[in-house]
């Protein structure tokens, strides 16, 4: 045997950092209507590869090609567009006001906003998604008021949460979103849970587990996997890598494994990547794997391979630790962009209409703006009670918070 | 009246539960066709079924992050951590989780679990199943915890926190399944079929959670205790022969702090006892709490009996663990005797 010398310790790095040129090259994409679609209740052994390609719907020219495509309408897809439309907005507007100091604090979307919007659309009423924060698109798809969701930012007197939570940790049992906790992973055995209860219960409706790339090392993770895959639970298990967990690249996470979807193989879970900023593949595949939870054939990983063109939050300055261009550089584009190139292909769409769609949404966020700040932001205006702080721990509050708050003096 | 083991009356307490509520449903390691490793789950998985009673990887956070799902689908999961040492990795979804959902959510999203673990030592189990970890519930805001010290609390207090809204830590002291264990680990212990409290009805009734039990009323000291330690307590006090009023706790959050300044307001002694570590132990918030509120009827410092800052050995075990002999030298003590 052959002298090994000293053991060397290894960790992993970027291909690039700031002042480099961005490099994508060793991120193969697959053409286009590439990957197979195979039926719901495929072997999952037969579809490794999906696991280590990306299903791609929307080509460069902007047609919608291959067996994933055909399962949106024209008018669906135009809906499609306004909600990522939406979100982009929203984001620049509370980004702007965390900047003006009306809240403390800010987490967008930018460059990822087809995966929740998209994926919202692939489920039914009554279905429960397990968001991280980086999800508000399922609120938006979902027509939450956006009112609401800026009362949450800001803190305010008609803040639902009472002023308890971060910004943009929102609420809606009613719009299938379950309150964000702020820790990570910790959803997504959660959802594993929501769905084996709603088995138990011989009911319909299922769950969707979402994570980012970087939390996926957390042990939720692999909890999540082994009670989802031991018990078949309705579940699709969504990951988000858009590349970075705020400074710390994805190979950290990821290791030697050859993709973030990959990691379901070994629990029998079909497993697949998905082109994250083409809302009609995000789309297609959301609808199979959910379709296959509401058919009792289990969970499904979904990797949706994206990029956060925007900082991990308003804490965050990403040209710290990648080159500034990084994002013009990556390979599968712009979400918006590539949607409204499709949708101007099929000739339902033209660059006027979007300009004029773009200013019609600015105002309309605008004016939900002006009506959330009429009810206070984080330091000025109405802002939620000191009272508020003690109620709503228990059902019923005990007596040593009661004398809490009375000394409190409220 | 029947009398059960403390196994027998939290095996009734879910079996009646279960019975009642079909949103009931059992899991954990080892629980559903085996019945659990003490057989506090015997039987039910045959009677039930597999949707309601099965068993579960091992897999603490996930045993717990599943049930808060559960929960806030709405079904009311109460699970068990084979040993309360091996809740560790359950923590964070306990505390950060479970314990904040209803608060964070502002009530769009709650969280009816109960966890039940075996608590403390006395059976040569070692640092790993021997713990005593109930301060690092009541620290937290948003859990109750709960401790039972004989078979019909146990069966109504696990009912009473199946049905309560909120999640529930259920400690439930191992050395006490099968008898009033006192300290005296070279005596046999009384089974439960020969005490009082050994008498469980059946069906359904509740013991509320948040009421102390005075287990021996006296008018010289009042010993604070919970789990084993009552059974160790009224044992130094017939050993001392002092009129000492002994608490049962029985649930630590929320406290019976009425009952706690009463009883120390009348007495003007206090010794606490239990069986966890002695720094940040549950002791010292007792301590602060009996100091606050009766401070000027108090004729001698308040007193605390615990296990040592160490962890729980082996060989030891009889030296580590605070028994009669130990909590008779603080009666004494604080007595001035």
């Amino acid at each position: 045997m052959a002298d090994a010398g000293m053991l060397r310790f290894h960790v992993p790095e970027p291909e690039v950092r700031p002042g480099g040129t961005p490099d994508f090259s060793n991120v193969p994409i697959p053409k286009a209507g590439s990957v197979p679609r195979p039926e719901i209740d495929v072997d999952p052994r037969t579809i490794r590869d999906h696991a280590f390609s990306i299903i791609r719907v929307l080509n460069r020219t902007g047609e919608a090609v291959g067996p994933w495509a055909g399962l949106l309408s024209s008018d669906e897809l135009l809906a499609g567009l306004r909600h990522m439309m939406t979100l982009r907005t929203f984001d620049a507007r509370m980004q702007m006001a965390q900047r003006q100091g009306k809240t403390s604090f800010y987490m967008q979307h930018l460059g990822e906003e087809a995966v929740a919007c998209a994926f919202r659309k692939a489920l039914e009423p009554g279905d429960m998604n397990f968001p991280t924060y980086r999800q508000a698109g399922l609120l938006i798809a979902d027509g939450y008021p956006m009112v609401t969701m800026m009362n949450q930012i800001y803190s305010n007197e008609a803040d639902p949460l009472k002023g308890r939570q971060l910004p943009v940790m929102y609420s809606s049992k009613e719009h299938g979103f379950f309150s964000i906790s702020g820790n990570l992973a910790t959803q997504y055995i959660q959802a594993v849970g929501w769905a084996m209860a709603s088995a138990i219960s011989n009911d319909s409706r299922i769950a969707a587990a979402w994570i980012g790339d970087g939390s996926t090392a957390e042990s939720d993770f692999h909890s999540a996997l082994v009670f989802a895959s031991t018990y078949k639970a309705p579940v699709v298990l969504n990951v988000v890598n858009n590349q970075w967990a705020i400074s710390t690249f994805q190979g950290i996470a990821r290791g030697g494994s050859g993709t973030f979807a990959a990691r379901g193989l070994g629990f029998g879970i079909p497993s697949l990547r998905v082109d994250g900023n083409d809302y009609l593949a995000v789309h297609a595949v959301a609808k199979w794997a959910a379709e296959r939870a509401r058919s009792n054939l289990g969970p499904t990983l979904v990797e949706y391979v994206t990029y956060r063109t925007g900082a991990h939050s308003s804490s965050d300055d990403p040209s710290a630790y990648r080159p500034k261009t990084e994002s013009d550089a990556w390979p599968l584009g712009d979400p918006i962009v590539r949607l409204k190139n499709h949708l101007i292909a099929l000739g339902v769409w033209s660059d006027e209409r979007h300009a004029q769609a773009e200013a019609e949404i600015l105002d309309t966020v605008i004016a939900a703006q002006k009506e959330a700040e009429s009810h206070g932001t984080l330091h000025a205006g109405g802002k939620p009670s000191t009272r508020d702080m003690f109620e709503g721990l228990y059902a019923e509050m005990p007596p040593h918070l009661r004398r809490q708050r009375q000394q409190a003096g409220v | 009246m029947p009398r059960r083991t403390m196994i027998e009356a939290i095996r009734d307490a879910m079996d009646v539960s279960m019975g009642r509520d079909d949103k009931v449903v059992v899991f954990g390691e080892d629980v559903g066709f085996f019945g659990g490793v003490f057989r506090c789950t015997q039987g039910l998985q045959s009677k039930y079924g597999k949707s309601r009673c099965f068993d579960a990887p091992i897999n603490e956070s996930g045993i717990v992050g599943s049930a808060i799902g559960m929960a806030a689908y709405g079904l009311k999961p109460c699970v068990e951590i084979q040993f309360a040492d091996y809740m560790y990795p359950a923590y964070d979804q306990l505390t950060q989780e479970a314990a904040r959902l209803r608060y964070r959510s502002n009530g769009d999203f709650t969280c009816p679990i109960v966890v039940r673990m075996p608590t403390g030592g006395g059976i040569f189990g070692g640092q790993t199943h021997s713990q005593s970890p109930e301060a690092l519930f009541t620290h937290v805001s948003g859990l109750k915890t709960v401790v039972p010290s004989n078979p019909h609390d146990a069966k109504g207090l696990l009912i009473a926190a199946i049905e309560d809204p909120d999640p529930v830590i259920f400690l439930e002291p191992k050395r006490l399944y099968n008898g009033p264990f006192d300290g005296h680990h070279d005596r046999p212990v009384t089974p439960w079929s020969k005490h009082e409290l050994g008498e469980v009805a059946d069906g359904h009734y509740t013991v509320p959670l948040g009421k102390a039990a005075i287990r021996r009323a006296g008018s010289a000291i009042t010993v604070l205790a919970y789990g084993t330690m009552v059974y160790v307590a009224q044992a130094a006090v017939e050993e001392t022969g002092i009129d000492a009023e002994i608490i049962d706790l029985r649930t630590l959050l929320p406290l019976d702090l009425d009952t706690i300044v009463a009883s120390v307001k009348k007495t003007g002694r206090c010794v606490i006892v239990h069986e966890a570590t002695l720094t940040s132990g549950f002791g010292a918030e007792l301590s602060a709490l009996v100091q606050e509120n009766c401070f000027y009827h108090l004729e001698a410092p308040v007193a605390r009996v615990a296990g040592w800052d160490t962890p729980y050995p082996h060989a030891q075990e009889w030296d580590y663990f605070p028994g009669p002999a130990r909590v008779g030298r603080a009666l004494l003590e604080t007595m001035g005797a």
